[in-house]
């Protein structure tokens, strides 16, 4: 029982990771005043591009960084348009998932069909061998341990470095920040070059260790649970693992009671992630006030400094 | 608006006066002209994909006495009639409409294009000018029952199933009394993960089996990823819709293939030769829709052996996978010794059978 | 250097020369576009543009396709307006599918004058109740509604699915997941014979004026407009903040539901697992590409279907894979969005200080 215990852990944990790279990246963006709704066609153009290089060069380094590349090009189309161009937010994060899905199934097209040996485990030296701990804490690939890292630098960066007062005082109220001297759109182009390099990241944890192949559409909609997750977090790091640990874990769960045999329509099963995401998001947001210390004031909205 | 409507008046004279020229240059060959609607993407690894290499394979055979024509992705609703319909119209003379959801838009389309012949894959509509085409592919999750049951050391075996349609349960049924045949201790799982297509749902789905204690994994799903797992896991598979072994070298047992070509090229031919006629055709592995890839390293001698006898007892048609006597969960006896359950309960199957846990959703 | 300055006032001239330069513009990417890719050019453009609406025909399925899309996007425009993130229109409209088939289905033997005003009013419950639950959770439990529009679409598509494979299904169908197809009674009548142009199309019409009217004449409108640029501003005009999330999610919802029945009762004939390609999600995108007006609505309506209609006689016509089309797609809407900026912007040179 308890071997089931871990490799179910195991199992969360590869769900949930990819989701933790994207919705960190965004939680970034939005709390600088940005609404990237494109992560899904970042995670996919990231996802495909880790692949090719992956798989051309053999090094699974080399895909990881290539997708964050591609992921950082993909939020540069859609910082340049929203913030140099005041498009709107919205649309184009929109437009940039449509133009995401169609550029990845394109580069993919001679990929379909090869496998790769996907990203090693990292285990760490005699820790990995302690038992139980060894397994579920110092025996995964890098991604793994560099999301947990990625969180926690997040929340320091958010709420104890001077560069993330600036960001979240910009995401709060734009016209304030500009009118104390801040680069308000030089930070935000920064912020969304950042998320784009997360879901990069994500989509690379797809095709790269989640499922070691290339085939379209492969994130699923997995970039919109991203989205979701970051409002889920009201804004916070922290709450945001939780909230992809909670999703990914239902997930995995309802498949588990499945295969167990119980006697409800497997939809009625499938529902339970959503359902239970809403359901806690509900317990936990009776708190007014923290709502709005987190919640980034000027989201979505253009901001020009000649207004 | 004036400028625009102007401008647009500009572009479609110049527009059709290339439309003439390109319908112009067509007109001098005259090919027979082949269209495909896909439900997915070509790029899926799994079931648009075997019928794009169906759609390549009538171009190979025909050379440029053909010209065919794919539209991927259409999605089961409004949009399938259109696209039907417009490859009707531009002088498509054979269409395959690769979906069940694609049935009533294909009928419809077809009453008002007498001329176009039609075929509907998995559907129970036809007509003059519809002919509808399946793949017994129950008949090959026999051959994998088989082999599961022999192979299987805990006795547990894992079924990764996308939704809950009668062709579905027609599967597990046929792989369950193949394996209870050879093996009546042996038990099937079933995950259903509502897709037909999300890699990384389909690897949680086996997982999920693998924790609790299956041994051998097969799936009802479209990407590779479930036999992955297995070989990660170090448990045995089978591969769907295609070949997998690249993606599993060590543990893929065999896997079914959705052999389209022949059936393609047969009915492109007959459109050719004008003999083609309105027909419902179900094949299995006796005319080769239902293929299997090679054997994998790790099936011993003995399993081999007990597959071949049960594929060659399906060509020859002394064996039937739905053949008496067959139990329902209850243990009850459904069908007697000797009888075959017919093709019209086939068809809407919405039962299990015995040795199948849990309950059919429905 | 190049640099934007603020006009004064909005340009007016722009406002109408933007979407042309836009398509000016999508014309010389897809230049470049489909020459790199070997494609003949004039030919795409043609099968983009040109083709789907060349015949009477196409022009119909225009209608059909633009129809929801008008439909949802002035719900949604309103909403947004009010900064009421209703992002699971999609949901709304299955939710609409399923309650306005139900009513078929009940009536199924009955060939009466009030099924199909039935279908409709059960198909506005439908989608207004699935947007009442992201309104009651905002109002009551400040619920963020992003979350739970969009995580209750994933939970309307798994329930369509569950009802199409048990209770609404074909009792004569095999078991196959969809149900009966639906009586004459039931479905939505033809405006122009010999296409598939129905209702719907009029109905959005209608949609495109009464939004145009509640934004401009109405103080519930003015409420909302204020309440978007200034929120607490629309209590002056006596609605609360609540009220107006409330107006605008259940808009949001019955248009949805209604644009997912007239897909049932219209083109389809019956319920599917799949209803909608996404027409809920693309009728956000058709909202902002409209600047959140409704005429403007009306055209990115038309232009987003023509889009659609233009990937697959691409695909016919020319062979070119979904992959392409959907990069060109996103091209289109890129510059579509980013010329908007001159309508508020001139461009400068400036020199670097």
């Amino acid at each position: 029982m308890n071997e089931i215990l871990i490799l179910t852990i195991l199992t969360i944990i590869t769900a949930a990771t990819p989701l933790v790279y994207a919705a960190i990246g965004e939680l970034v963006v939005e709390r600088s005043g940005v609404l990237n709704l494109g992560v899904e066609g970042m995670m996919l153009a990231g996802a495909v591009c880790s692949f090719a290089t992956a798989h051309y060069t053999g090094s699974g380094m080399a895909g990881i960084v290539a997708g964050m590349l591609a992921g950082v090009l993909m939020a540069l189309l859609f910082a340049f348009l929203t913030l140099s161009l005041q498009s709107s937010q919205v649309a184009t994060g929109l437009a940039l998932t449509i133009f995401g899905v169609g550029l990845s199934a394109l580069i993919g097209q001679p990929l379909v069909g090869i496998a790769f040996d996907g990203l090693p485990s990292l285990n760490i030296p005699l820790l990995s061998n302690l038992p139980v701990v060894g397994q579920l804490l110092f025996s995964h690939d890098i991604l793994v341990y560099g999301s947990f890292i990625l969180v926690a630098a997040v929340a320091w960066f958010l709420n104890k470095s001077r560069a993330g007062l600036v960001l979240r005082s910009i995401g709060d109220s734009h016209n304030a920040a500009h009118a104390l001297g801040l680069k308000v759109i030089r930070v935000r182009y920064c912020a969304t070059l950042f998320g784009g390099a997360c879901a990069g990241i994500g989509g690379s944890y797809l095709s790269l260790v989640y499922t070691p192949m290339w085939v379209e559409n492969m994130s699923a909609g997995r970039g919109w649970i991203a989205l979701a997750l970051v409002v889920f977090a009201v804004w916070q790091p922290g709450r945001l693992l939780l909230g992809a640990y909670l999703f990914g874990g239902i997930s995995i769960l309802q498949l588990h009671a499945q295969a167990l045999g119980i006697n409800v329509p497997s939809q009625l099963m499938s529902m339970l992630p959503y359902a239970t995401t809403i359901l806690v998001l509900v317990l936990i947001s009776r708190d007014r006030g923290r709502i709005r210390r987190n919640a980034p004031a000027s989201i979505g909205q253009a901001f020009h400094p000649t207004t | 608006m004036s400028i625009n409507a102007n401008l647009k008046r500009a572009l479609t004279v110049v527009a059709a006066a290339t439309l003439s020229a390109i319908t112009f240059s067509a007109s001098a060959a005259d090919p027979t002209k082949v269209g495909f609607v896909y439900v997915g993407p070509v790029g899926d690894h799994g079931w648009t994909y075997r019928h794009d290499i169906g759609r390549q394979a009538i171009e190979a055979e025909f050379g440029d006495a053909v010209e065919t024509t794919f539209v991927e992705s259409v999605p089961e609703g409004a949009d399938a009639e259109r696209v039907i319909r417009k490859l009707a119209s531009t002088g498509h003379d054979l269409i395959f409409t690769t979906s069940f959801g694609y049935m009533n838009p294909t009928i419809k389309a077809a009453k008002d294009f007498p001329n176009v012949k039609f075929e509907h894959a998995t559907g129970y509509k036809r007509g003059d000018n519809v002919s509808t085409y399946s793949a017994r592919f129950y008949e090959g999750r026999a051959v994998l029952g088989t082999m599961a049951g022999m192979m299987t050391k805990t006795n547990t075996i894992g079924y990764i199933a996308s939704f809950p349609i009668p062709e579905v349960v027609r599967g597990i049924n046929a792989f369950t009394i193949a394996m209870r045949k050879v093996n009546p201790s042996a038990e099937v799982k079933v995950v259903w993960v509502n897709t037909w297509y999300d890699p990384g749902k389909e690897a949680d789905a086996a997982k999920a089996l693998i924790d609790q204690g299956v041994d051998i994994i097969t799936q009802h799903t479209d990407s590779p990823a479930p036999l992955q797992v297995a070989e990660e896991r170090g448990v045995m598979g089978f591969g769907q819709a295609s070949d997998m072994s690249a993606f599993a070298p060590k543990a893929q047992l065999t896997s079914i293939i959705d052999d389209w070509d022949p059936y393609y090229i047969k009915r492109t031919k007959a459109v050719i030769d004008g003999t083609w006629e309105s027909m419902d055709t179900w094949e299995g592995i006796s005319t080769g829709m239902v293929g299997f890839a090679e054997y994998g390293d790790a099936v011993p001698e003995d399993v081999k052996a007990a597959a071949d006898v049960v594929r060659e007892g399906i060509v020859a048609g002394t064996m039937h996978p739905f053949e008496g006597p067959i139990n329902n969960q209850q243990g009850e006896q459904i069908v007697g010794a000797g009888e075959i359950i017919d093709d019209g309960v086939l068809l809407g199957m919405n039962y299990y059978v015995e040795g199948v846990q849990g309950d059919l959703p429905k | 250097m190049i640099a934007l300055q603020r006009r004064a006032n909005p340009s007016q001239l722009m406002g109408y020369l933007a979407p042309l330069i836009a398509f000016a513009l999508t014309l010389l990417a897809g230049l470049l576009l489909f020459a790199l890719l070997g494609v003949p050019v004039f030919e795409a453009f043609h099968a983009f543009f040109i083709e789907p609406i060349s015949s009477l025909y196409g022009l119909a399925e225009l209608g059909v396709k633009a129809a929801p899309l008008i439909i949802i996007g002035v719900a949604l425009s309103i909403g947004f307006r009010a900064q009421v993130w209703n992002i699971g229109a999609e949901g709304q409209l299955i939710l609409g599918g399923i309650f306005g088939a139900a009513v078929a289905l009940y009536f199924y033997e009955v060939d009466a004058w009030f099924v199909l005003p039935l279908m409709i009013l059960a198909s506005l419950v439908g989608g207004m109740l699935w947007a009442s639950v992201p309104a009651l959770l905002k109002t009551r439990f400040n619920v963020n509604e992003i979350l739970t529009s969009l995580m209750l679409t994933y939970v309307a598509v798994l329930l369509l699915s569950w009802l199409v494979s048990g209770p609404m299904r074909d009792p004569d169908g095999f078991n196959f997941p969809e149900s009966r197809l639906f009586h004459d009674a039931a479905l939505l009548p033809r405006i122009l014979s010999g296409t598939r142009l129905h209702m719907g199309a009029l109905v959005a019409i209608g949609v495109v004026v009464a939004g145009w009217l509640l934004l401009s004449r109405t103080l519930l409108g003015f409420a909302l407009r204020v309440n978007g640029a200034a929120p607490r501003a629309g209590v002056h005009a006596g609605f609360s903040q609540n009220r107006l999330v409330w107006v605008a999610l259940l808009l949001g919802g019955g248009c949805a539901g209604v644009a997912g029945l007239f897909e049932v009762a219209g083109p389809i004939g019956q319920l599917l697992p799949t209803i909608s390609p996404g027409y809920g999600f693309t009728a956000i995108i058709v909202a902002f590409l409209g600047r959140l007006h409704p005429v403007g609505v009306l055209f990115a309506g038309l232009v987003m279907a023509l889009s659609y209609l233009g990937g697959e006689s691409a695909q016919i016509t020319l062979n070119l894979p979904l992959a392409v089309t959907g990069v060109f797609q996103g091209m289109l809407l890129f510059f579509l969005l980013a010329t908007d900026v001159l309508i508020n912007y001139r461009i400068i040179r400036k020199q670097a200080s």
